[in-house]
């Protein structure tokens, strides 16, 4: 855990692992300079830490009421129209197409 | 170019009345996006066949829109919301190619009031940027100084609706997207309540914080198009039932009754000189017209921006997990190295390929913050600080004190110059420090024109109400407007 009012700097090695769980390809110069603006972001936005929020309950969403809808039946986005959309599908067959997973 | 009536309720009422046919004014909003979005890059797609056709029809059927609020009204579309048949791109070469195979229902919304869409407007990527010049397309120029920028990320609607391409902008506001461009380039934008207007169609970006709305000429047009577009929605279960009144009916010019907020702690420092003054010269209007102005304070705000980058980042990465170059858009060519690890290289080169520089660091800050280990310390922090920055609004909305409105600038600066903070992120993200709040809280907020710099750059007034009294900030707003020239103002490139 990050000790309060230390900006917490961001190394090339942080920026690398990040980057692998978002399924993002870095170039080097990316690397380098995302490590420098990230670190500049995260070192301003730790003022959070300077607030103490003991007993206050995290708001993910202000939506007091969610609007459900009736469970009925009703067509559908147009499979043909959606696949269409896609880089690469077999419209006729209805399949999204992706690079060989399979040996 | 003509001069004149080009406001939504002139061109509808014209329309209505029979006085100018929808292909007379479809084709005039043409021949001003074929003279002036050269300049200004305010659109990534003009539909001008589509258009016409569709004027065409409602001339043909004259009798079926006698009744439609926004009968033969031309409206540009920001890019990142869904319109069937027509490309849609979130300004981002990962969907350049896209075509949705629906309609957003804000978009179907104007549609049946007798809308007709003219184009695609540029914005940011995915709406992430203060200043359009993030969106793959190139930048989208300032109508009153083609060296600047029209403020983002709805800069192609606000620059639109200023240079009178079109006399209304749909727009989408996550952290002041509608409000600072509209107060950049001199016109209205109103984000309205969480909830009060459908996201279905609107390409997510913070989803507990994105909401769709229009950008203006007038604070009138800007109410009779939020009566068209607000309403509960089967297919966006965040919209609310809420009842629609009618806006226009409040508009009385009568603000006697009502107390205006003013934060001033927050106006200390930070705010340029002209703004500060044009705000403080626009409050003596409204108390000049009867409005009691009342010091507020509002502890947490000064957090706002930090908790906003927080909240919002750890959202889009999450939305924008999505684009992998699967079901829609653009996918890069993986060359095969090892079986089976062609799938996960064919993502990561897609997403490197497809995003732009600013959206690759959003995602990354957003995957960071929801890592395990900084969770914690950062998303649920900034969680729990959203909670009483939403306590200080309400604290101002109730009790004995209460205000009807709070008033601030929408920008603590006029336009800046293009490629003036495109080097320092974090520079760009102050630029959203007076409108992001309004988000966390999920609160209405719009921007009004309140005065030019001396340097002729307009200035805009920002005004947040309470949840769903979009009616009092509507006529708060409209009363200002009546004592003030800026809306009429048009800049010199559309008057030529």
């Amino acid at each position: 855990m990050l000790a309060s009012g230390m900006p917490p700097g961001f190394t090339r090695e942080q920026v690398t692992a990040v980057a692998a769980l978002a399924n993002l390809e870095l170039e080097p110069a990316e690397i380098e300079l995302f490590a420098k603006q990230l670190g500049d972001i995260l070192a301003y936005a730790d003022e959070v830490q300077q607030v103490d929020t003991t007993g206050v309950e995290p708001t993910a969403s202000v939506t007091r009421q969610t609007t459900d809808r009736a469970d009925e039946l009703r067509p559908s986005l147009d499979r043909g129209e959606v696949l269409d959309a896609a880089p690469d599908a077999a419209i006729d067959a209805g399949f999204f197409k992706v690079p060989r997973v399979i040996g | 170019m003509t001069e004149g009536a080009w406001t939504v309720s002139e061109v509808s009422d014209a329309v209505r009345a029979g006085a100018r046919s929808a292909t007379d004014v479809c084709r005039d909003a043409l021949a001003r996006i074929d003279a002036l979005n050269p300049q200004l890059n305010a659109f990534n797609t003009v539909v001008a066949e589509q258009a016409l056709a569709r004027a065409k029809a409602i001339d043909d059927d004259r009798g079926r829109w006698r009744d439609a609020p926004l009968a033969g009204v031309p409206v540009a579309i920001k890019d990142n919301l869904c319109t069937r048949g027509v490309r849609t791109t979130a300004s981002s070469k990962i969907l350049e190619s896209y075509v949705p195979p629906y309609t957003a229902t804000a978009v179907e919304r104007l549609e049946a009031a007798g809308a007709v869409i003219v184009g695609k407007a540029n914005c940011d990527e995915f709406a992430m940027g203060s200043s359009n010049e993030t969106s793959a397309f190139g930048p989208v120029r300032n109508p009153w100084a083609l060296d600047r920028i029209p403020g983002g990320t709805s800069g192609g609607s606000a620059a639109a609706v200023a240079a009178t391409l079109a006399p209304l902008a749909l727009g989408s506001d996550t952290g002041g997207s509608i409000r600072q461009p509209a107060a950049l380039c001199g016109v209205v934008g109103l984000k309205p309540t969480y909830g009060r207007v459908s996201r279905y169609g609107l390409i997510a970006h913070a989803s507990s914080l994105d909401q769709v709305g229009p950008l203006t000429r007038t604070v009138r047009d800007a109410a009779i198009v939020l009566g068209v577009i607000a309403g509960g929605d089967p297919c966006d279960a965040t919209s609310a039932s809420e009842p629609v009144p009618d806006y226009t009916t409040g508009l009385t010019g009568d603000i006697r009754t009502l107390r205006v907020g003013v934060p001033r702690a927050l106006l200390d420092k930070g705010v340029h000189g002209d703004v500060a003054g044009a705000l403080f010269a626009a409050l003596d209007a409204l108390k000049n017209r009867g409005a009691a102005l009342i010091d507020i304070d509002l502890p947490h705000a000064r957090y706002a921006t930090a908790v906003y980058y927080l909240v919002s980042t750890a959202e889009a990465s999450s939305n924008l997990a999505r684009f992998d170059g699967v079901r829609y858009g653009f996918r890069a060519r993986a060359e095969p190295r090892t079986p089976g690890a062609d799938l996960r290289t064919m993502y990561a080169r897609t997403r490197a390929e497809g995003f732009g520089s600013e959206v690759k660091r959003r995602i990354m800050l957003g995957t960071y913050v929801l890592s395990a280990g900084y969770y914690d310390a950062y998303y649920l922090k900034a969680q729990r600080l959203r909670t009483l920055i939403l306590r200080d609004y309400e604290q101002a909305f109730t009790g004995a004190d209460a205000v009807n409105v709070i008033a601030m600038p929408t920008s603590p600066t006029p336009a800046f110059r293009l490629g003036e903070r495109t080097a320092d992120p974090l520079q760009m993200y102050l630029a959203d420090v007076f409108t992001v709040s309004a988000n966390l809280a999920g609160l209405p907020a719009i921007s009004v024109p309140c005065g030019f710099t001396a340097d002729q750059l307009p200035i805009g007034m920002q005004l947040t109400g309470r949840r769903f009294d979009e009616a009092t900030l509507l006529r708060v707003a409209d009363a200002y407007e009546r004592d003030t020239p800026w809306s009429r103002r048009t800049p010199a490139i559309a008057t030529r």
